[in-house]
């Protein structure tokens, strides 16, 4: 399995995502932003952090770079692709995941760990997780308060393209839980074919118990599993 | 060619949460505006371009919202053209 992970002017969560793709044994490699042909991956990734200095909005100045074209391609063409934290941002500004994400209701930097609730297993970076699996990893972001119109809301409800939602640590959906404000608390959803993820947690960044954590894992090791399904 | 400088405000549609606007509200009340009814916040960017006429300075200015100045989801924006404007650089 061949990952790119793409970084921009500004990422600052380019290595952990590396890291974190190299322990599920993948071959990882940087695309800077300006690279053309992405022919050679197996899975894209869009690491978080400030690209721009989150100029404008956040993601709107990355979602112009010359290789965001290649990755809209990939992505058309069914190749998996998943956004964190500004990765998810820029994936809105591109287009290739609906609504968008705006400052956070609490108008603060929310830096901690919080619970999800794992709503989809049917995806290509979920599939390792129990349907209603509890987790815990960090976000750390000003602008995750994910906002859609009434419309699109109850697309992504009847498609089940919301991935996974901010919960209580016992899995109770709840205003106190969800960090940012976030419209039926979606911390994380999918395109309509299900192939691209933007999630505001990082689970990157839950992938050693020293950490604190290792339920991020899930993600990378099902796309790992997914992807040598296809490629066999 | 004439000159023209374009005044852009984008502005957060109805509806959608403004915690900034919020939070200036707040602080309006707190110093005794209390007949403060709501704060909205947006943003107003100041472009100096080249153009044919008024009319094409316009379209030029709303091309350039719709593609990355405004985000459809959550802003609106507003374009003019600002008369008798200075260059901003020389």
């Amino acid at each position: 399995m061949r990952v790119g992970v793409v970084t921009f002017p500004g990422s600052n969560c380019d290595y952990d995502l590396y890291k974190a793709a190299q322990q599920i044994g993948a071959k990882v490699e940087f695309i800077w932003h300006r690279q053309k042909n992405l022919d050679a991956y197996d899975a894209l990734m869009l690491p978080g952090g400030f690209s721009y200095g989150d100029y404008l909005r956040a993601g709107a100045i990355a979602r112009i770079s010359p290789v965001m074209e290649d990755i809209i391609g990939f992505a058309e063409n069914g190749g998996p692709v998943l956004g964190i934290c500004n990765g998810f941002q820029i994936l809105c500004e591109a287009g290739l995941l609906p609504g968008a994400l705006v400052r956070n209701a609490s108008l603060r930097f929310e830096s901690k760990d919080i619970h999800l609730r794992v709503e989809q297993t049917d995806t290509p970076f979920t599939s390792e997780y129990e349907k209603g699996q509890i987790l815990r990893m960090p976000i750390a972001h000003g602008e995750g308060n994910y906002e859609a119109d009434d419309q699109l809301l109850e697309e992504l409800e009847v498609e089940g393209r919301v991935v996974f939602r901010y919960v209580s640590s016992d899995g109770e959906l709840s205003d106190e839980a969800n960090p940012n404000g976030s419209k039926n608390s979606i911390a994380g959803l999918t395109n309509k074919s299900g192939n691209v993820l933007g999630m505001m947690p990082h689970p990157e960044r839950a992938m050693e118990e020293i950490l604190g954590s290792i339920d991020g894992m899930g993600v990378f090791l099902s796309l790992a599993t997914n992807l040598s399904t296809i490629v066999l | 060619m004439n000159h023209f400088r374009m005044e852009i405000l984008v502005k957060p549609r109805p509806g959608i949460l403004d915690p900034q606007g919020k939070a200036i509200h707040h602080a309006l009340r707190s110093l005794g505006w209390s007949d403060t009814q709501d704060v909205r916040v947006g943003k107003a960017i100041y472009i100096d371009l080249e153009a044919e006429d008024s009319d094409t300075a316009l379209e030029t200015a709303q091309a350039m919202c719709r593609k990355i100045l405004a985000n459809p989801v959550t802003e609106d924006f507003e374009v003019s053209i600002v008369e008798n404007a200075e260059r901003i650089t020389a």
